[in-house]
């Protein structure tokens, strides 16, 4: 809504549907929400619900973290929305680079709000990392190998330990800004031997992974959808997880080509030019992968499938113009044009968020036990993915025409109107795709067709079981004996080991590369305390804004909440000086 | 589209006489420790590269008129810190053991000595002859500083809780698994201050 908004104000050269201000907060609020409240959280949030029934697993590893991380998230939601109603809304956009928010530029407390929304969201990103790492590595279902795990587990296993050695970067990088508005340290500040470009490089540090932490979960979806809907093994599946491990590793290698226009040494543009142009290499082995399944299964294509065209259409394209601004020397003449604002949402929106609609169609039976309307799914993907493409590629054009990027008009006569006004329109007609695609599960939701345990035959074990999943997710342990357990050619029931205790919350942990089952692990009871924890947490970030006593002051009943939360119950003491003594 | 019934399955194995517990790498939470400390100890690493970034940019570091952290408090500190690893590996090695009485008095004797450990941390703090609104250097080394005794005190916090917790309790499997985590942790506290220490009040004089 507010990029419809924005669309509006630049459908017209000198239009005043907003001023300076309003469109600062606006495209502020819409990055910062799309990049921080809604692209990596869905992502994890898709994790901590399908990893456990992937594995076969009763519930993850540290259920009390989950609940934390996701109060958490939603005191950051709230912070930054709740601000804006309250007319303290973030307007240095998406990263709020020093000096612009640093305390002589930016008085009061909007580029607070923005750092500390961050603090919040990625302390509850970094719990998830961890849930899901343990869970994938240490409760994976007998048989299931390292070398037998779904290209799906792989993907979520490595943007975790991606999310867990990027994200301390900007928790680092907001705390140093927070710390130069409240307490007068001096990081940024040039006249004091600070740096400004330190901010940049720690933002970036995280700020590109951050992509791939995106994009690599988004290929778990591709990967799982195009198997089960080609009907046959992945092509390449060793290629796919190797592919995936490089994305993750030369990700960290790539930040400065955010940076190409602040002026770094030749040689250093050069080098991140050649790492920024390498990772084209790992995902156009991904691609290939995923045509080659196609090329070779017998594919069919309802909903879920489209959007898997529309993703690797319109990914490819972004990917191609991210090749052209790997080159420093051109990415100088594109930088903060609408060029760049056209291939980020090509990677993110395409790259991303259509696998991720894919994903919600095709896993939709599994959470609600119906089907999603064909129909309706087929009307919302030639909406969005038509919409998106006739809104963003013209963008590309204006960037090239040089319309900078965040400014909130333009002079009549640039020749950039008939541009923005086609991209206006897709943008709406996107819009409207998305209104048709959430009518679309909302009306399934209570009408849609029964879709049983399994309606897409697919291979991995969510399927296994009923739709939607029962609490308990499964009754018994899986035995693993290929990639495709559920496609067995045989016809034989699926294997499983009983034992795992009925009466009480236990899961079975097993051995990190073998899965070879080691002991049975009671798991946590639903508690309050990982919700009090996050209030204390957040009465803590929040007045932190305020006065730096605030952590000193929310240290106790923050110990306090975490106590209570971590207690053991078990009973008291027959021995020692402090024995019960009867 | 076919609806299908839930597989159908067929029992192959029994894991009820597996064990209720494990521990070190075995055990779920260990993971989770490591993952704990893996973020932590990116934060560490990303500090000190703050550091020697503003270091690589400053003209003079530290900045003419600002005097090196003075030694004599920080060598009393490492000294009892890495000596803190003797009975803080004893405790480990008590969990591994299941020895109750010995997780007891060790846990104890590592709260006792937490808290010691914070005397000479807080003299450091009095001589590191810089602010942390003097300059950036003073923000960088009270940052460093800062990060890692947050370290010392949420460990002592959790050292403290635990021996109330073990003196008052049975304790079982699960909680030997805790000590021998928190044991672990200190040792990650110990360790990380070896390189931040040396670039805190190494650098300044040797850069």
């Amino acid at each position: 809504m507010l990029g419809l908004d924005m669309r509006w104000q630049l459908s017209t050269a000198e239009n005043t549907r907003m001023g300076p201000q309003l469109f600062n907060e606006s495209f502020s609020l819409h990055g910062s929400t799309m990049l921080f409240l809604v692209s990596v959280p869905v992502m994890e949030a898709m994790a901590l619900w399908l990893v456990p029934l992937m594995l076969g697993q009763r519930n993850m590893a540290f259920p009390r973290l989950g609940a934390f991380s996701f109060w958490l998230y939603l005191g950051g939601v709230l912070t930054l929305w709740i601000a804006h109603a309250l007319d303290v809304t973030p307007d240095l956009g998406w990263f709020e680079y020093p000096p612009l928010s640093g305390p002589a530029y930016s008085p009061g407390h909007r580029a607070d709000i923005w750092a500390q929304m961050i603090t919040f969201t990625e302390v509850a990103a970094l719990c998830a990392s961890v849930n899901v790492a343990a869970t994938i590595l240490k409760m994976r279902p007998p048989g299931m190998t390292l070398a037998r795990m779904p290209v799906f587990l792989w993907a979520m296993l490595i943007a975790s330990m991606m999310t867990i050695l990027s994200m301390p970067a900007i928790m680092l990088v907001t705390s140093m800004l927070i710390a130069d508005r409240l307490v007068s340290t001096h990081f940024f500040a040039p006249d004091a031997h600070g740096d400004v470009l330190l901010f940049q490089h720690l933002f970036w540090f995280f700020g590109h992974p951050e992509v791939y932490i995106i994009f690599i979960p988004a290929t778990g979806f591709v990967s799982s959808i195009i198997e089960t809907f080609s009907r046959r093994r992945l092509f390449g599946h060793d290629v796919l997880v190797l592919a995936i491990m490089a994305i993750g590793a030369l990700a960290f290698g790539l930040w400065v080509h955010h940076m190409f226009a602040v002026g770094l040494p030749r040689l250093g543009n050069n080098f991140y030019t050649a790492a920024s142009m390498a990772i084209a290499l790992p995902a156009g082995l991904q691609i290939f992968c995923w045509i080659a399944t196609m090329a070779t299964g017998r594919p069919w294509f309802p909903a879920p499938m489209l959007w898997i065209l529309g993703f690797v259409s319109t990914f490819v394209i972004g990917g191609l113009s991210g090749v052209m601004t790997a080159s420093a020397a051109l990415d100088l003449q594109l930088t903060d044009t609408y060029f760049i604002v056209a291939h980020f949402h090509y990677v993110l929106v395409g790259g991303a968020m259509f696998p991720l609609f894919g994903a919600f169609a095709y896993w939709y039976p599994k959470a609600t036990g119906r089907m999603m309307s064909e129909r309706l799914g087929q009307l919302a993907f030639v909406m969005i993915v038509g919409g998106f493409n006739l809104g963003f590629f013209p963008m590309h054009l204006l960037g090239l025409m040089g319309m900078p990027r965040r400014v909130y008009t333009y002079p009549a006569g640039m020749g950039w109107e008939w541009l923005n006004q086609i991209a206006t329109l897709g943008s709406v007609i996107a819009v409207g795709g998305g209104l048709v695609f959430v009518a679309n599960a909302l009306w399934s939701y209570w009408r849609g067709a029964p879709a049983g345990a399994d309606p897409w035959g697919a291979s991995t074990l969510e399927w296994a079981g009923p739709s939607p999943s029962p609490s308990w997710n499964f009754a018994y342990r899986p035995v693993i004996d290929s990639l495709t357990p559920l496609w067995r050619e045989d016809g034989s029931e699926l294997p499983v080991m009983e034992g795992i205790a009925i009466e009480r919350r236990e899961v079975l942990v097993t051995s990190v590369t073998d899965a070879a089952p080691l002991y049975r692990q009671q798991s946590a009871a639903p508690s309050i305390w990982p919700l009090i924890a996050a209030v204390a947490v957040t009465a803590m970030f929040l007045g932190s804004i305020f006065t730096p006593w605030a952590i000193v002051a929310g240290a106790l009943p923050i110990g306090a909440a975490l106590t209570g939360w971590f207690w053991p119950r078990r009973e008291r003491a027959k021995t020692g000086p402090l024995r019960v003594r009867t | 589209m076919t609806i299908r019934d839930p597989r159908a399955v067929r029992i192959v194995g029994d894991l009820s006489g597996l064990p209720a517990s494990a521990s070190g790498p075995r055990h779920l939470v260990w993971w989770g420790n490591i993952g704990f400390m893996l973020i932590e100890g990116t934060g560490f690493v990303l500090a000190a590269a703050a550091y020697l970034y503003l270091m690589t940019q400053a003209p003079h570091w530290p900045p003419p008129g600002t005097r090196a952290p003075d030694l004599t408090w920080a060598l009393i500190f490492t000294c009892g810190l890495v000596m803190s690893e003797l009975p803080n590996l004893w405790v480990r090695r008590c969990a591994v053991a299941k020895d109750v009485r010995g997780v007891r008095i060790g846990v104890a004797a590592m709260t006792v000595i937490g808290l010691l450990l914070m005397i000479p941390r807080g003299f450091e703090f009095a001589h590191l002859n810089t602010h942390w609104y003097d300059d950036a250097y003073g923000s960088v080394v009270w940052m460093l500083m800062i990060l890692h005794t947050s370290h010392i005190v949420t460990d002592w916090g959790d050292t403290a809780v635990q021996a109330a917790w073990l003196f008052t309790h049975e304790v079982g499997d699960d909680q030997f698994a805790d000590v021998e985590d928190n044991a672990n942790y200190w040792t990650f506290v110990v360790v990380s201050w070896l390189p931040i220490g040396a670039i805190v009040y190494g650098l300044a004089r040797w850069s």
